[in-house]
Order: C-alpha cells, then sequence, then structure tokens
C-alpha cells in the first residue's frame, strides 16, 4: 500500500508578534515548522505503517530549499521517503495554483491508495488546497477526517461537523484531510533522526513535473493580494478599581447603566 | 499582480525586508531583491521610504461581462436553513445593490420546495433549487456537480458560501471545476467603486494579518463567509421571488461517498453563535472544573460558556467550545474573558462582541488591551463575586 | 562546525519532548510523590533516549556524544531528574556493558536497557569507598561456576526499582585496583537486597540507595569483561558519564538563566523593572557569559569523543567547570529573584537544589583537578 502525505512549512504563528509601535508583523526569531494539522496527517499515515503489512509513506510539499528541513522531520517520525516540488515559478501560489503544482507531482509519483493532506495550514487557514488537490486528481475527497479505519479497499471514516460527525464510506484511492482530533503526532525518534540525515530528499521543478511555468505560481493564481494591513486594535477600555467587591459592583452597575444586562 | 523593486530607487535601507510577512525579501548588493516566498501582497510598497517598490499588474485582461448577479449558497441541513444563510443573504443584499443586480439562491436537497419561500422572505430574488434524493444530505461530488452546472449556464459574478464545514468543503471543489478564484473565511466583503468588482477581506497569519484579496480576471469570483460576522437579511414574510428548477441526474458511482450515518454530539454550537452572553475561560482557570463555575455565570446571565484554543488542546472541553480563529467566530452582547490571556488567534474570532470584559491576575495580559471593562485579579474570587452581585441586585 | 543536521533535529526532538511533557503539573507531581511516572519514561524510551549512542544493531538509535550531551542538556533544562533517567542508560548503566559485554549479554542485557523495557544501575561506590574506588571492600569469591559476592554498595541511583547492576568486587584483594571485577547480576537474585530510599536534597523522583550482597552467587557468564580489568571498565564508562553531567549543568543553568531574565524583566522594584539595575543586569550578563562558555567546553569534549580523541581532560573540564558554573548561576537566580526564589512555588528553588549534586557525584570537582592536573604534568 503506498500513501503518501501533504504537508507544509508554515511559520509558527502562535509565535508571531506585532511590533506595538509599527503595527507590522515581528517575524524575528519566529519558528518554521511542520504545519500542525499536516502532522495529523501524517500520524494517520505512519499509524497505517505500524499495523499494516507492506506499507509505504511518502511525504510531499511545495515550498523554498529550506522546506527540506521539514522534509527530514518527517522522514524523522518514520516517512520513508520525501519529495519537494521547488522552483522559483512556483512562488506566489494561491490555492488554485498550488493545488495544481501538487496534483502534477502527485501525478508523477503515481500509483497512490492514500493521499493525506492537513485540513488547513495555519499561515492562511484557507483548507482549500486539499480538497483542490483531490478536484485535479479525480479522486474522492472526504475533509475534516477524525477518525480512520481501513476495510480492505474501502475507509471509513468519521468527517467532524460542527455538532457531531458524519460515518462516511469511500473506496481507495482518495485524499482524507485530517484535523488534530484524529490522532496525536508522535515524536521524531532519535534512531529515525539518524536514518533521515542518510536519506535524499527527491527535488523537482517544474519540468520534472511537466508543469509550464504560466501554469505555476503567482502567474496562474487567479486571485490576488490586493493589499495587506495589520487589524485595527479595538482600543483599550477602562480598568476597574478597588477590592474585588468594588470592582464587581461597578461592573454590574455600568453593564445595567448600559442596558446590556 | 506582482512587486518589482525599482533598483536606481533603492537605497539599500532593508526597511522592507523588516516589513515583510513572508520573508521573501534579500539584499543583494544593497539593492533589494524579492525572491520566490512573495505573494504580491504589497507590505513592502507603503513601506518602502523611496518609494522603490511598485506593484506591477501584468495579467491579461478577459471579457467577464457574460457573469452577472450575485449568488448565496443557500446551505441546509436536515430541511433547516443554516442561520450563515440568512447572513450571507444580508451581505449579497448590499454587494448586488452596489453593482447593480440581483441576489440569488442556490438551494439543494430533497423536497426543498418549502425553504424557497424561506429564501425569498430573505431577500433572494431567485432561488436555483435542486431537488434529488441524492441531494438530502451534504456530499462533495453531488453538490459539486449540481452547482458547478448551474454556475456554468448561469454564469453568476460572485458567488458566496458560510465557512461551516460544508462550504468549507464545497468551495474549493467548486473553484477548481470552475477554474476560478476562491478566498477563505471572508470577514469583510466590499464593490470596487470603479470596476465593481468584489474586494474580499480576511484574517491572514493566524489573524495576525489582514489581506484584501482580488480575483480580477476569473469569474465567477467566489468567497467563504466566516458565519456570525455579517448582519442578518431582514426577513420580510410575503416577499415573492423566482424559482428556478436545476435539472439533476447523477450516473452510477458518480457520488463516491456514503454517509453511512450522521451522529450529533453537542447541541452546543448553534447557541455559540447566537448566544448573546458567553463565558469564556482560558488556561487562567487551572483546570477543567473551572468551567463549572463558569457555567454557573452562564446560566445567571442566560448564555453559554465558551473556551480558549489551549483549554481545547489540554482536553479540558471539547473543540466545539473553541472561540477564536480557528474555531467559531463570535459576537454576543457581552464578552467575559476568564483567565484568558488573550492571544491574537483568540481576539480574532471575539473582537467583535459588544462588549468584551477580562478577568485575569495578570495586569500585562493582552486581553486587557481589547476590553471595554478590565479587572485584575483571581477569577475564582471575581467572578463569585459578580454572581452574588447580580443575585442581590436582581 | 561542532553539529551537523542530525544534532539539530536531535535538539528539536529534546526540545519539543521536555516542553510538552515536563510540564510544570507533571514535575510538581514528581516532586510531590518521589516517584517518576512509568508512562513518561516509556515515552523516553519510545523517542530513543535510552539507547542515543548505542549502535542501531544493538536496539540503540546510532547517534553519538554530540547527540547525547543535546538531549541531556534539552531535558535537564526542564526536569534535571528527568535527564537522570536518560543518562543511566546511555552512560552508566549502558557503558559497562557496552565497552565489555559480550555478543550475549549485550543481547540479554543491553537491548531491553535500551528500549527502556528494564533498568540497569551502576554500583561502585561504597560506605568508604567514594573517590577512592580502590579502596572497596565488596569482595568476589571464585566458586565452581560461579563467584560469591559479599558487600554493600552506597548511593546507587535507581537501585530500589533496577532489575540488574553492574557491581565492581574484589576478586583479588592484594591487586588494589588491578584486582577489580565487574559482574552483571540481576537483582531479584537470592542474597540482593536494598537500603531505604535516601533522603535527597534534590533530583526527587528518582530513588538512590545502598544495595547489599549477601552470599550472592554469580554465574561466570555473567562476568562483565575480563577478570580484574574492571577498574578500566569503571573508569572508561566514568569518562562518559562526565559528558553527561557537565550537559545536565548547562541545561539546568539555561533554566536558571531564562527563569531569572524573564523575572528581571517583569519584577518591578522602586518603580523600576529590577533588570534595570546595574546589580542584577551585570549579574545576568555575567551568568550568561560563564553558561556559554561553559557549553563550549561540553560540546569541545563531546566532539572529541565523537571524532576518536582522547577526551579525558576535555571531558573532565566541562564536567568540572559546567557544574561548577551551574551551582553559580543557580545561586544567582536565587538571589534575583530575591525572598521569592527561596519558595518552592518558584522553579528556581528547585534548580538550585538539583544541581548541588552535579560537583558532587561521578568524580567530585576535586576529582576532575586530579585528572586534568593528572593529564597536563605526567611525566
Amino acid at each position: 500500500m503506498k500513501i503518501l502525505v501533504c504537508v507544509k512549512q508554515v511559520p509558527d504563528t502562535n509565535e508571531v508578534k506585532i511590533d506595538p509601535v509599527k503595527g507590522t508583523l515581528i517575524r524575528e526569531g519566529v519558528p518554521s515548522i511542520l504545519n500542525p494539522d499536516d502532522a495529523n496527517a501524517l500520524e494517520a499515515a505512519l499509524a497505517i505503517k505500524d499495523t499494516e503489512p507492506n506499507v509505504t509513506v511518502s511525504v510531499l510539499t511545495m515550498g523554498p530549499p529550506q522546506a527540506s528541513e521539514m522534509l527530514r522531520e518527517c522522514l524523522a517520525m518514520g516517512a520513508d521517503d520525501a519529495y519537494l516540488l521547488s522552483d522559483r515559478a512556483f512562488g506566489g501560489a494561491d490555492t488554485w495554483s498550488t493545488s495544481n503544482t501538487l496534483a502534477a507531482g502527485i501525478r508523477k509519483i503515481g500509483d497512490l491508495d492514500i493521499i493525506f493532506a492537513g485540513r488547513q495550514a495555519i499561515d492562511g487557514d484557507t483548507a482549500q488546497v486539499g480538497s483542490q488537490t483531490a478536484q485535479r486528481l479525480d479522486v474522492p475527497v472526504v475533509t475534516y477526517v477524525q477518525d480512520i479505519e481501513l476495510q480492505g479497499d474501502k475507509v471509513i471514516v468519521q468527517r467532524q461537523m460542527e455538532d457531531g460527525y458524519e460515518l462516511i464510506e469511500v473506496a481507495t484511492p482518495c485524499l482524507l484531510t485530517a484535523v488534530k482530533e484524529l490522532n496525536e503526532p508522535r515524536y521524531m525518534s532519535i534512531s529515525n533522526i539518524v536514518n533521515a540525515c542518510k536519506k535524499e530528499i527527491t527535488v523537482w521543478g517544474h519540468e520534472d513535473i511537466n508543469l509550464s511555468p504560466e501554469n505555476c505560481g503567482l502567474k496562474a493564481s487567479p486571485t490576488q493580494v490586493f493589499r495587506s494591513f495589520t487589524p485595527a486594535s479595538k482600543g483599550k477600555g477602562e480598568m476597574l478599581n478597588g477590592t474585588v467587591k468594588e470592582m464587581s459592583t461597578s461592573l454590574i452597575s455600568k453593564l445595567k447603566g448600559l442596558h446590556v444586562i | 499582480m506582482a512587486v518589482k523593486i525599482v533598483a536606481e530607487k533603492c537605497k539599500g535601507c532593508s526597511k522592507c525586508i523588516d516589513s515583510c510577512p513572508f520573508s521573501a525579501i534579500v539584499m543583494e548588493n544593497k539593492i533589494a531583491v524579492i525572491g520566490d516566498a512573495c505573494t504580491g501582497c504589497g507590505v513592502c510598497v507603503d513601506e518602502c521610504p523611496f518609494d522603490a517598490i511598485e506593484k506591477t499588474d501584468e495579467t491579461v485582461k478577459k471579457d467577464l461581462s457574460d457573469y452577472k448577479g450575485v449568488w448565496v449558497f443557500a446551505e441546509q441541513r436536515e430541511g433547516q436553513i443554516m442561520p450563515v444563510v440568512i447572513e450571507l443573504l444580508g451581505e449579497a443584499r448590499k454587494l448586488a445593490a452596489e453593482i447593480g443586480t440581483e441576489v440569488s439562491a442556490v438551494l439543494c436537497g430533497e423536497n426543498v420546495d418549502s425553504m424557497t419561500d424561506e429564501l425569498f422572505a430573505f431577500g433572494a430574488d431567485q432561488v436555483y433549487f435542486a431537488d434529488h434524493p441524492e441531494l438530502k444530505n451534504y456530499r462533495t461530488d453531488a453538490y459539486t456537480k449540481v452547482i458547478k452546472e448551474a454556475i456554468e449556464k448561469f454564469k453568476p459574478e460572485i458567488v458566496l458560501l458560510g465557512a461551516t464545514h460544508i462550504g468549507r468543503d464545497l468551495g474549493p471543489c467548486l473553484a477548481v471545476k470552475c477554474d476560478t478564484g476562491l478566498t477563505a473565511d471572508c470577514t469583510k466583503l466590499e464593490i470596487d467603486p470603479e470596476d465593481k468588482k468584489i474586494r474580499q477581506t480576511r484574517p491572514a497569519f493566524g489573524g495576525n494579518l489582514m489581506a484584501t484579496i482580488i480575483c480580477p480576471n476569473h469569474r465567477p469570483q467566489m468567497s467563504t463567509v466566516r458565519p456570525g460576522v455579517m448582519d442578518k437579511a431582514e426577513h420580510v414574510p410575503g416577499r415573492k421571488g423566482k424559482a428556478i428548477k436545476l435539472d439533476v441526474s447523477f450516473e452510477d458511482n458518480e457520488i463516491r461517498t456514503k454517509i453511512i450515518k450522521m451522529v450529533k454530539e453537542t447541541g452546543e454550537l448553534a447557541s455559540l453563535i447566537d448566544a448573546e452572553f458567553i463565558i469564556s475561560g482560558g488556561m487562567g482557570l487551572g483546570n477543567p472544573d473551572g468551567f463549572e463555575l463558569l457555567k454557573n455565570l452562564a446560566e445567571k446571565l442566560g448564555g453559554t460558556i465558551a473556551s480558549s484554543r489551549a483549554c481545547v488542546d489540554a482536553g479540558w472541553i471539547d473543540h466545539s467550545y473553541q472561540v477564536g480563529q480557528t474555531g467559531t467566530t463570535v459576537k454576543p452582547k457581552i464578552y467575559f474573558a476568564c483567565g484568558i490571556s488573550g492571544a491574537i488567534q483568540h481576539l480574532a474570532g471575539m473582537q467583535s462582541s459588544d462588549y468584551i470584559i477580562a478577568i485575569n491576575k495578570n495586569e500585562n495580559a493582552p486581553i486587557f488591551e481589547v476590553a471595554d471593562y478590565g479587572i485584575v485579579g483571581d477569577l475564582y474570587e471575581v467572578i463569585p463575586t459578580i454572581l452574588e452581585e447580580l443575585n442581590r441586585s436582581s | 562546525m561542532i553539529f551537523n543536521e542530525q544534532h539539530e533535529l536531535i535538539r528539536k526532538l529534546a526540545r519539543d519532548f521536555a516542553k510538552n511533557e515536563l510540564t510544570s503539573d507533571v514535575l510538581d507531581k514528581i516532586e510531590e510523590t518521589d516517584i517518576f511516572p512509568a508512562e513518561l519514561l516509556k515515552k523516553m524510551g519510545k523517542a530513543g533516549f535510552f539507547g542515543i549512542k548505542i549502535p542501531q544493531e544493538l536496539g540503540g538509535s546510532g547517534s553519538d556524544h554530540r547527540g547525547y550531551a543535546i538531549v541531556m542538556e534539552e531535558i535537564a533544562r526542564e526536569s534535571a531528574v528527568a535527564s537522570l533517567y536518560v543518562s543511566s542508560p546511555n552512560s552508566l548503566g549502558g557503558g559497562p556493558l557496552l565497552l565489555s559485554g559480550t555478543a550475549e549479554q549485550l543481547e540479554k542485557y543491553l537491548k531491553p536497557v535500551v528500549t527502556g523495557e528494564k533498568i540497569l544501575a551502576f554500583a561502585l561506590t561504597e560506605p568508604g569507598a567514594g573517590s577512592d574506588a580502590g579502596g572497596m571492600t565488596t569482595t568476589a569469591v571464585e566458586d565452581g561456576d560461579c563467584y560469591v559476592l559479599n558487600g554493600r554498595k552506597t548511593f546507587i541511583t535507581m537501585a530500589p526499582f533496577s532489575d540488574y547492576a553492574v557491581v565492581y568486587a574484589k576478586t583479588d584483594m592484594s591487586r588494589g585496583t588491578k584486582g577489580i571485577t565487574a559482574f552483571i547480576i540481576d537483582m531479584k537474585m537470592d542474597g540482593v537486597s536494598c537500603g531505604k530510599p535516601e533522603h535527597k536534597m534534590g533530583l526527587i523522583g528518582c530513588a538512590t540507595s545502598d544495595i547489599i550482597l549477601e552470599n550472592v552467587r554469580v554465574s561466570k557468564a555473567d562476568m562483565l569483561g575480563e577478570l580484574n580489568q574492571g577498574f578500566t571498565n569503571a573508569m572508561k564508562t566514568l569518562d562518559v558519564g562526565r559528558i553527561g553531567v557537565a550537559a545536565q549543568s548547562i541545561g539546568v543553568a539555561q533554566a536558571a538563566l531564562d527563569a531569572s531574565i524573564q523575572y528581571a524583566k517583569d519584577r518591578k522594584q522602586f518603580g523600576r523593572r529590577i533588570a534595570d539595575f546595574q546589580g542584577i543586569s551585570f549579574m545576568i550578563a555575567d551568568m550568561a557569559t560563564k553558561l556559554q562558555a561553559a557549553k563550549h567546553l561540553v560540546y569541545d569534549a563531546a566532539y572529541k569523543k565523537d571524532t576518536n580523541q582522547n577526551a579525558t581532560t576535555a571531558a573532565s573540564m566541562a564536567k568540572y567547570f559546567a557544574s561548577e558554573i551551574c551551582n553559580e548561576i543557580c545561586a544567582k537566580a536565587v538571589q534575583i529573584h530575591g525572598g521569592y526564589g527561596y519558595m518552592k512555588d518558584y522553579r528556581v528553588e528547585r534548580l538550585y537544589r538539583d544541581c548541588r549534586v552535579f560537583t558532587i557525584y561521578e568524580g567530585t570537582s576535586q576529582v576532575q583537578q586530579i585528572v586534568i592536573a593528572g593529564q597536563l604534568l605526567k611525566k
């Protein structure tokens, strides 16, 4: 059984701070990490590898050369091999363009039973690339997967809904996008790290995956960023003073005065 | 749209490097160079003191004039129109008025006739509806096929979907099938007064950055919109519109997923979005039992409890209670943030509450920056006292 | 470059693990109960922390001394006692086996220790023989296909819950250090018992006790290494052990420095952050500088080991300097925290107690001085 996991290297947005004076993002010291939902996707693949015979798990990403650091981490978690789609032409891609490039890479890898992706990446939070990649590959997709059970050439998954879940049956090959409730991603292990550092990461540019530069990156993206700005802060209100009792009384009377309670 | 450096003007000051949210700029021979990671966001353009960075528009214009009207995906579950649809209809009406066009809803399901009247009452001029047993419950392949065909046939210029677990599944598939762009999780939509195209604003970088996205050369322009953000459409009983039935047929195996069963786990979500009072807890609770205290206050006010992401991650409370960038967006009358430090991701989900009250031990907690009223203190002392005061005064 | 990609990933793993698993809740519970959770040991074993530099053929991870030092540093940065559990199988427990074990012994004893299934203690010290290991009085007398062991080992880390122990005993009373042989014993054997766990100042959560040997019959198959070669085995083991303690020291010192910097920025007196007072800020500058120097000594010693250079002096220097400055940094950290630093609510209180033993165990600072001087001044 061949499983592919689509992953992305993202800045840890939890570590991003805003410069209070300039109102700009402080990027310095913000680590690049394996996107959290993608770690759940990889764990799902590795869990299958742990229990089923003859499973290979590959990881695929599109990104700059330094994304290989993250791929190395995926190998150190237990993936068998790694592919990096890296080319200047891929830069500035929106989800349309990204899914197009990923699908081309996946076609070249070929013959996959299950493709996993994270539901969404924390730098964009779009939750589009998984579904769109599946559309391009013409395989069924189930998003928001929170539980997986293999049954021969079928997969029974729980698709998370806002108020519960749907139990869905889908035949392989298929693409599943993982949410964090699916599992607890494993740590790397030292022996896997040692072995991962001996592995080659396959790097492909646009020609390797038969894409012309016009169909990649910013050029092929239907959406464009018109402008970016830091959100305006609502502004600080009033800090209440005094004892707990005084503050509570004051709060209640203020809220009553505003007719909100 | 892309960004380019005007080499003659660049003084090598590096300000653009610091400003770039994507670390896409490097200095080579004291001149800024835009790298692969550039998304053309344009932050650097404004930052450059020497006007040495320019935006370039190199895309070709296509004829897009065939596309007309604003569509709303009328998501229904078990025969009920989702609340976000009413918000979308309200927003669509505003957009349509600015463009000078009509609002349509597109509805899929089984026995949906009764729902069309409701959509008219909330402002749809037309309802395109598909009625088929296979459409009873949402499935990606079935809905994608039906709506894609409708879009190709009727050519709307804008399609809005709620950013629900269904809308966020359907939207991306439709966008690829219709060969167009999609902007996810929008919090603000505007029409460019000049070219009448839509500007879609959404949080990125976990809410640290807002980006306004355009889709200039592809149609339809598609957005998913966060539930709870837009104002609801006015309900005008008896308002009429035109119902247009869509042809539906499926071949064998065309719908590749099968729903075995649907399981409801919590009934809290609807009340979280609609709640007028939300008592939300963070890691400052110290332990999961703290939510019991919050429940007391919630019950007293007739509201509900909610949580920051950290508590969900710690396994203290179900994820359906999570408010924030990756949880639910809420805008209650009063949002109590108890022991929540106020990470930007959390603020993104509750900042538009009418009144925010923060209770935190740490006087420097960022939550106080957005709070209307701040109380520095131990929530285990403050909340019981507030409860006492409420009981006394009522 | 001292570190390569492998080492960077190992640091990331150890740091992530320590931050996620060694949370203050977990550590407070350990401190309160004196019990280290078995679940946590299992996770550490799965991550490969117990066989870092042991070859993969022997069930280990196949990394090196730098990898080992990094894990020790990053784990100790969150919990000194947790790092003790890392050091044991890699160093004092696994070390003697790796140096002298036969294929059968490696299979039988080392493999389960590396995976974390079994715990193996290192029993050298005696009540009357600390730094002077040659003065030990535990005896092993040949009797048929066995040796019969009698004596008492003291301050044996993890003894109460160990499965096995490497015990050093005199096989020839007339030859001093040249009459010592190493044996592997099963702690469940007849005649083996443990004293009551010691009440220690720090490193709570890792019981330490005596091992008492009364006519313990050890099969000759469980003799480790050759007859009368035990002392060399012990000394070589301690050579590696020193790098481990040195790495623990820089980890704990880093934690003390981090806590001090944070506190100095948060705490306000006389209307200012205490960081704005030179009395505090210079202390922090001093702590950071010495820590940096110690780190270089530790990494250098590990690098020398990995590149098959003579590392004896480097390891002793690293252990000596790092453990001393760790004590200095932790003392200053308590000072910066003022009265709060004396309270158990603040982390530096524990750091201060935990690090005290670093200048003592696995060769006191004075023994390290003897080693360093001896290397420099030998004829």
